[in-house]
C-alpha cells in the first residue's frame, strides 16, 4: 500500500494530468453533440470497416447463389413489366341497329412480328381464338388490306401476309368494277407492287385507277388497296395482267384490324353445296 | 506574494477578455485563429503546485469554453498545456533561485522564451484541434491549421512580453 502511494507520488504529475484531461474529455464527449455523434460513428467505423471486410470475402462463397437468386430477381422483375404484358383488352365498336344489321366487325391487334424480303411473308399479331379470331378472316390495316389469317392459338394468330405466292384476293378496279385476282411475287419482289390478273380484256384500264376489294372474299367491299401502276400488260390470252402499286407498306405496319364476318359460316356453307352438286 | 496574485488575477482578466471579445473574431478563414490567453497558465509563477496549476489550467479552459460554446476541449487543451509546462520547466530549470518567479522573458532568455511559448502553445494547439475536428479525416488541413495557429499565437505572446514585461525590468 505503501509502495502504491509512493509510486503516485512520483508520477503525481501524470496521474493529475490523466485525472484532469479525463474530467475535459467527459464534459466535451457529454455536452457537444458533434463529438458525441462521432464517438459513436468512429466506433462504428471501426467495428463497420471489419465487418465489411469480412463481408466482402464471405460474399465470394456464396457468389452462385447470389447470381441465381439475382437472375430470378431479375426474371420476376421483368415480369412485372408493361411491356412484357401481354394486352388483353379488345375493343369493338357495335352498332345495335336492328334495321342494319352490321356483318363485318373489326378486332384490332398489333404487329409483333412482321418480314417483307421472304419469298413467303407471315405476320404475327397479339391476338389469338380467346378474342375471337378464326383461321381463314380477314385482316386489313389502316391503309390497304394485309393478309389473312392462317394460324390460331390461344393468344396469337399468324397472317398470311398480302405478300405471299399463295394469297390470292378479289379485287375489282374502282371504276369499271371489273374485278380479277390480286397476287404477288410472280414477276417480282417487290413489297410495294402486286399484280391484278384476270381482268377482261375489253376492259379500260385507266392509269393511276384505284384498285379496292370486291367484297366477294373476306373483305367488305371498297376497301382500297393500291393504284394501277402499269396496265395492257397481256399475258397473251383474252386477259389483262395489271401491275398494282399498293397503299399499304408492309415494312411499317404497326397495327391492323381483324375483319370478322358475321355471315361468313353461313356463306362457306352454302357455297359449298355448290360444289357437291357437281 | 498579494502582489503577485494580483498580477496573475489581472493577466487572467484581461488575457480573457481580450480573448473572447478580440481575438475570437481574428482569424484568417478558420485556418489561423490565435490563442494567446494561453499566456495567463504560461506566465504561473515556476514553482506554483501541481495541483493548483492544473486547477487553474482547467477553470481557465472552462471559462474560454463557455464564451466558446465548446464545453470541455479548451479545458482539455489547457491541461495538456499544463501537463508539458510542469515537464519542460524540470527540465530546464534545475536551480532553486527561480522559486518565486514567473518563466516571463525578463527573467529568462529570448532564445528560451521563444522555444517554451512555441513548445507549449504547440501542445495546446494540437489538443485543441484535434478534439474539435475529433476525427482523421482532412488531418493535413487540420495539422496546417495547427501549425500557423501556432506560430501566429507565439508571435502574438512574445509581442505582449516584449511591450509589457521588458520596460518593466528596466
Amino acid at each position: 500500500m505503501r509502495n502504491l502511494w509512493v509510486f503516485i507520488n512520483r508520477y503525481s504529475t501524470f496521474f493529475l494530468f490523466i485525472l484532469f484531461f479525463g474530467g475535459s474529455i467527459v464534459l466535451v464527449v457529454r455536452n457537444n453533440t458533434f463529438q458525441r455523434a462521432s464517438t459513436i460513428n468512429s466506433s462504428n467505423q471501426i467495428i463497420g470497416s471489419i465487418y465489411q471486410q469480412v463481408d466482402y470475402f464471405k460474399g465470394y462463397l456464396s457468389l452462385n447463389e447470389t447470381n441465381l437468386a439475382l437472375a430470378r430477381e431479375n426474371a420476376a422483375l421483368r415480369a412485372l413489366l408493361k411491356s412484357s404484358n401481354y394486352d388483353n383488352k379488345v375493343i369493338s365498336n357495335v352498332i345495335r341497329d336492328s334495321t342494319q344489321q352490321p356483318e363485318y366487325s373489326y378486332i384490332q391487334a398489333r404487329v409483333i412480328n412482321n418480314s417483307v424480303n421472304q419469298k413467303n411473308n407471315y405476320i404475327t399479331v397479339n391476338r389469338g381464338a380467346r378474342h375471337g379470331i378464326k383461321k381463314g378472316m380477314g385482316v386489313i390495316s389502316s391503309k390497304g388490306i394485309v393478309g389473312i389469317v392462317l394460324n390460331v392459338s390461344e393468344n396469337f394468330s399468324t397472317i398470311q401476309s398480302l405478300l405471299h405466292s399463295d394469297t390470292k384476293i378479289s379485287a375489282s378496279l374502282a371504276k369499271s368494277q371489273a374485278f380479277g385476282s390480286l397476287v404477288w411475287g410472280t414477276q417480282s419482289s417487290d413489297p410495294q407492287k402486286a399484280l391484278l390478273r384476270d381482268i377482261p380484256n375489253h376492259v379500260k384500264v385507266e392509269n393511276k385507277e384505284q384498285v379496292i376489294t370486291s367484297g366477294f372474299s373476306l373483305f367488305p367491299p371498297g376497301i382500297v388497296i393500291g393504284t394501277v401502276l402499269e396496265t395492257g400488260l397481256s399475258s397473251g390470252s383474252s386477259f389483262l395482267d395489271i401491275s398494282v402499286l399498293l397503299n399499304n407498306d408492309f415494312s411499317t405496319l404497326r397495327y391492323v384490324y381483324v375483319i370478322v364476318d358475321k355471315y361468313s359460316e353461313e356463306k362457306e356453307a352454302l357455297e359449298i353445296q355448290n360444289l357437291d352438286n357437281d | 506574494m498579494t502582489k503577485l496574485l494580483l498580477e496573475n488575477i489581472l493577466r487572467f482578466i484581461l488575457l480573457i477578455l481580450a480573448q473572447v471579445f478580440l481575438f475570437k473574431n481574428m482569424g484568417y478563414y478558420n485556418l489561423v485563429i490565435p490563442f494567446p490567453y494561453i499566456m495567463a497558465i504560461m506566465l504561473l509563477p515556476v514553482r506554483i503546485s501541481k495541483v493548483l496549476l492544473f486547477i487553474i489550467a482547467f477553470l481557465t479552459g472552462l471559462t474560454i469554453d463557455a464564451f466558446y460554446d465548446t464545453l470541455g476541449i479548451h479545458a482539455a487543451a489547457c491541461v495538456t498545456l499544463a501537463w508539458v509546462r510542469i515537464i519542460f520547466l524540470n527540465l530546464t530549470i534545475q536551480d532553486d533561485d527561480h522559486d518565486s518567479i514567473s518563466p516571463g522573458i525578463d527573467q529568462m532568455s529570448f532564445r528560451w522564451f521563444l522555444i517554451y511559448t512555441f513548445i507549449l502553445s504547440f501542445f495546446h494547439h494540437l489538443t485543441l484541434y484535434l478534439l474539435e475536428s475529433f476525427s482523421l479525416n482532412n488531418i493535413l488541413s487540420t495539422l496546417t491549421s495547427i501549425l500557423f495557429s501556432c506560430i501566429f499565437t507565439t508571435v502574438l505572446i512574445i509581442l505582449f512580453e516584449l511591450i509589457f514585461y521588458r520596460r518593466k525590468k528596466r
